[in-house]
């Protein structure tokens, strides 16, 4: 196939082709989207470990006797809570409220936090966390400086285990450790995308396919499985993941995408907090909800939704949901049906299919 | 691989032909790219189809992507098999998991397809 500019390999490229992956241009990055296939790859997670390859994940440092504040400024959630050694997840608004991204913020010392953000949307981030910046802060754009790898699944701990003199037990989920993994430095993370127990690794680049390699057999006694975006995607759904440009994008506020927890409007004023008081104070007129099929077809994104035969909505991702055995979705109604319990059809190629909306997560790991 | 018997789409289906009746079904390549295959949406027998015109679809976990007829005629009969195991597709796409038979409208059509060396060289140029 012919490219206008060429798609962005990670550290990994020649790994992922020597395993026969079916590659994809994932928002201008040459990504695997399966090995085996993604019914086995999602299995595998849910009921060992996978390891999948998200070095296309963006990495922005801010550093300085203000850090805390630009950050707090920047993003929806608390970072003035967070202690040394813990993320959360958070939100990066325009003054309107709707979304730049999605993130995560790790408190690495009080004067430096490090944000992992959607591979696609990294330049906007650092150029919007930039203009932002009137603070004694400086933010740094360090995707380059890193590869990242994601173990998950219940049997991720024991896996990465082996190559870490890290403690892992001793991590709660949503913190992380600087050390070493496999003799180089590591940021360890207990977090992840899939709704499974598991860890994410910040590690050199270089060192990216020496650690994939020693994670797969690391994990072959539990018959690891590499896992490419397909898994990841039906995954995070089953969880009910927001992923940036389906569930979230700049016309979506963080209280119409069910977000309103990463959103603290009582810690101060942060870009988009007007916005969303106004919102609140209106009241929101739509909201995300989960479906679940209730006839055979395949609800996908972008299909319209309807409520007793009008046009009320559409669906931000539908598939497969490969451990619970039934076709679920995500979709934005108005309110006042965007509850579990009522009746919907959706639009599948001309007709409409019978759905109910529903409880979410769909999956709930036990614990 | 791929059976000197069929002739074969650009769409990757392929059609066998004995006595008038054609098996249609999609191709070793179209189960591969899909990828799991978890639901196929078929034609009610009696339908009449188009060559080139979609007659129904095949989804996999990650997308959905239409099957298009190809040659003219009336659906005589659908694999009942695909209903309850759609995953039949991914494992014996060229055997057991024909899609659907169709009485041949105008067998002038056939020619026109690719043999099954022209396909392969085909889906060569395509990677």
């Amino acid at each position: 196939m012919s490219q206008a500019s060429p798609l962005r390999p990670t550290a990994l490229n020649s790994v992922h082709r020597a395993l026969c992956a079916k590659m994809v241009d994932f928002g201008g990055w040459d990504m695997p989207v399966q090995y085996s296939g993604i019914l086995s790859e999602h299995l595998a997670v849910r009921k060992s470990v996978g390891v999948f390859d998200v070095s296309h994940m963006g990495e922005i440092e801010i550093r300085g006797p203000e850090a805390a504040q630009l950050t707090d400024f920047v993003t929806t959630n608390a970072v003035h809570k967070l202690q040394t050694g813990q993320a959360h997840y958070s939100g990066l608004l325009y003054e309107h409220g709707g979304f730049v991204d999605d993130i995560l913020v790790h408190k690495v010392t009080a004067d430096h936090f490090f944000l992992c953000v959607n591979a696609s949307n990294q330049e906007k981030d650092f150029e919007h966390i930039r203009t932002h910046n009137r603070f004694d802060a400086a933010v740094e754009f360090s995707s380059d400086r890193y590869s990242q790898i994601a173990i998950q699944g219940p049997r991720a701990r024991a896996t990465l285990q082996k190559l870490t003199p890290v403690d892992l037990s001793a991590i709660k989920y949503y913190w992380f450790t600087d050390g070493e993994v496999a003799g180089v430095p590591a940021r360890i993370a207990h977090t992840g995308y899939t709704g499974e127990d598991g860890f994410e690794i910040y590690i050199p680049p270089a060192e990216s396919e020496r650690i994939w390699a020693l994670v797969m057999e690391a994990g072959a006694e539990s018959g690891i499985k590499p896992c490419g975006l397909g898994a990841r995607n039906t995954l995070r759904l089953e969880a009910k993941m927001a992923l940036y440009g389906h569930e979230i994008d700049a016309s979506i506020s963080p209280l119409e995408a069910d977000l309103g927890w990463i959103v603290k409007l009582d810690k101060g004023d942060f870009v988009g907090r007007e916005a969303l008081l106004r919102q609140k104070e209106a009241g929101l007129r739509r909201k995300l909800v989960g479906f679940e099929m209730r006839s055979r077809p395949i609800a996908r994104d972008g299909y319209e939704v309807q409520v007793n035969g009008a046009a009320a909505g559409w669906v931000t991702s539908g598939s497969p949901a490969p451990a619970l055995n039934k076709n679920i979705g995500l979709c934005y109604l108005p309110v006042e049906h965007a509850r579990p319990g009522i009746a919907i059809q959706i639009i599948v190629r001309g007709q409409p299919a019978d759905a109910m909306t529903v409880e979410t997560p769909f999956y709930k790991r036990a614990k | 691989m791929y059976p000197e018997n069929f002739r074969y789409t650009k769409e990757h289906e392929w059609v066998q032909v004995e006595g008038g009746i054609g098996t249609i079904g999609i191709t070793d390549h179209a189960q591969q790219e899909l990828g799991d295959i978890v639901y196929v949406d078929l034609p009610k027998p009696g339908t009449r189809v188009e060559q080139g015109r979609s007659l129904g679809s095949v989804e996999s976990v990650k997308a959905v992507s239409d099957i298009y007829a190809p040659v003219s005629g009336e659906v005589t009969e659908i694999n009942p098999v695909l209903a309850d195991a759609p995953e039949k597709l991914n494992e014996d796409p060229h055997g057991a998991a024909w899609l659907v038979k169709i009485r041949l409208s105008a067998p002038g059509e056939l020619p026109e397809l690719m043999t099954a060396a022209d396909y392969q060289a085909y889906i060569g140029a395509e990677k």
